[in-house]
């Protein structure tokens, strides 16, 4: 019988040959999807996050234990899909125009795909005019903005002005993050939420979604 | 006090690039070709202000990086002209030492490769060497590994290599982004070649004083130290950083102390830290 805690812990430790095999053997033995996801993958991936909030963990470990999130998660997917089950919320995420650094915004994509996020990555220096295109598109729960340069911050402003003016800052929830982002200028851009780094940004993400 | 082997190096450049125009985003290393004569201010700046060592406007000059704004740049003719640039403005009263930044892309995740790395470093420490530097800083690193592959490229062209990593996470700000200590930097660095290890950027000044002292202990290498001016803060749209230039100069004697044996400053540190650092360094050594 498929070990949920073997999951839950390969999953914890990054490794991810071990979180296929464990996942691969439930499938056959007809464990139901989301019983895998709500009862090891997504309490790891917690406790991964919780780790490196008290820097037990870094990014790499927490890198590897999204990575093994992942590749459990696309065994699922399709089984998910066609009983029509919905991801926990689809983010759209990019760093802001003019800003090409783009470690800190793969961060936080991979921690949402591994909280269970749909992710629609438009990489970096997005314009704001993309920005507004995928929300119309992809109708996300969330647009996630990121920028690593003092200089480039002002391109979120600029963003949510565009969705604003193209009618759908109603329709979505923003986040902001990066090196020189702080809370108390992304409420004076008029962003719903900040978060420190990418654990804190699931966080931010869930809590956006319940309000 | 034994200060007199102090070395003092310059100070930020990006920032000083933006004073004279640099738009927000664009490449500094473009300049190199586009404005070498504001590039050219910069480091004759730096001269005046005592730089013994001044480094190139050649940081972010890596294939990896300029190929995502211009796949047909000309990596080379760029580092050649950054260090053309600074030996035009030392004039023989400062050593030039060549600098390289990270790729911008994480080995871990896959969204480069060690080989790339290898490649990308190679060619870019090759065209410094072949236009004159007299060393390489390898900088502002947040990932051991991709250090590592960056010294030994540096290193092949037979240059002395400076390497030096950003300690700005974790609570003590002591650790790098991907979780390293000052002593495990050291030992990795100067196991990949590196003459001289160190820290730059960071998160101010005042930290970076038990790290250099760290550093210090666990490697008989030089050390070779580089804070920001604190991190920056927009204030009423415009970049502000908190530290003064007299701020950032109380901490020269400390550093000394700690073990530095090479000290500037990095982003929103001015030609004025530079002075203030040296005006340190007289009063330490007298």
């Amino acid at each position: 019988m498929a070990d949920l805690k073997k999951l839950y812990d390969a999953i914890l430790t990054g490794d991810q040959k071990t979180a296929v095999a464990v996942t691969e053997q439930a499938l056959a033995e007809q464990i139901d999807p989301q019983v895998l996801i709500n009862e090891a993958m997504i309490p790891a991936m917690n406790e991964a996050g919780a780790k490196f909030e008290c820097e037990e963990y870094f990014v790499p470990e927490l890198l590897l234990a999204a990575r093994a999130m992942k590749s459990s998660l696309a065994l699922l997917r399709p089984l998910l899909a066609a009983r029509g089950a919905e991801p926990v919320g689809r983010a759209v995420i990019g760093t802001v125009k003019g800003d090409l650094h783009d470690i800190g915004k793969n961060l936080v994509a991979s921690m949402l795909e591994g909280a269970g996020f749909e992710v629609i990555d438009l990489g970096a220096d997005v314009a704001p005019d993309k920005f507004v295109a995928a929300v119309r598109e992809k109708n996300p729960h969330l647009v996630c903005m990121s920028a690593l340069l003092t200089v480039t911050m002002p391109a979120m402003k600029t963003t949510i002005q565009a969705l604003r003016e193209a009618g759908v800052r109603d329709k979505v929830k923003v986040m902001v993050g990066g090196a020189p982002v702080t809370p108390e200028y992304a409420s004076e851009i008029g962003a719903d939420g900040y978060a420190d780094n990418a654990s804190a940004a699931v966080k931010k993400a869930r809590q956006l979604l319940a309000a | 006090m034994n200060s007199g082997r102090v070395v003092l190096t310059d100070g930020g450049w990006g920032t000083e690039l933006q004073e004279r125009g640099l738009a927000p985003g664009e490449l500094p290393d473009f300049w190199n070709l586009s404005h070498p004569e504001r590039v050219e201010q910069v480091a004759r700046a730096y001269v005046e202000a005592g730089s013994q060592i001044i480094l190139t406007n050649t940081f972010r000059a890596n294939r990896l990086v300029i190929a995502e704004r211009d796949p047909a740049a000309d990596i080379a003719a760029l580092n050649r002209a950054g260090v053309a640039i600074s030996r035009r403005a030392a004039q023989g009263r400062a050593r030039v030492f060549a600098s390289m930044g990270p790729s911008g892309k994480l080995l871990l995740t896959g969204a480069v490769t060690e080989e790339q790395l290898r490649a990308a470093f190679a060619e870019q420490a090759e065209a410094l060497a072949a236009a004159g530097a007299d060393g390489i800083v390898i900088e502002t690193m947040s990932d051991l590994a991709e250090a590592a592959i960056a010294v030994s490229a540096a290193k092949a062209t037979g240059l002395t290599v400076v390497a030096c990593m950003v300690f700005d996470s974790g609570k003590n700000k002591d650790r790098t982004m991907m979780g390293a200590t000052p002593e495990q930097a050291a030992e990795v660095l100067a196991a990949a070649g590196a003459d001289v290890v160190g820290a730059n950027c960071g998160a101010g000044v005042a930290g970076y004083v038990p790290v250099c002292r760290r550093m210090r202990a666990a490697t008989r290498l030089p050390v070779w130290i580089k804070p920001n001016a604190g991190l920056p803060e927009l204030a009423g749209g415009k970049i502000v950083y908190r530290t003064t230039p007299e701020e950032f100069a109380r901490y020269i004697p400390e550093l000394i102390q700690a073990g530095a044996g090479y000290i500037g400053g990095c982003c929103g540190t001015t030609p004025e830290f530079i002075r203030a650092a040296r005006r340190a360094l007289e009063l330490a050594c007298a």
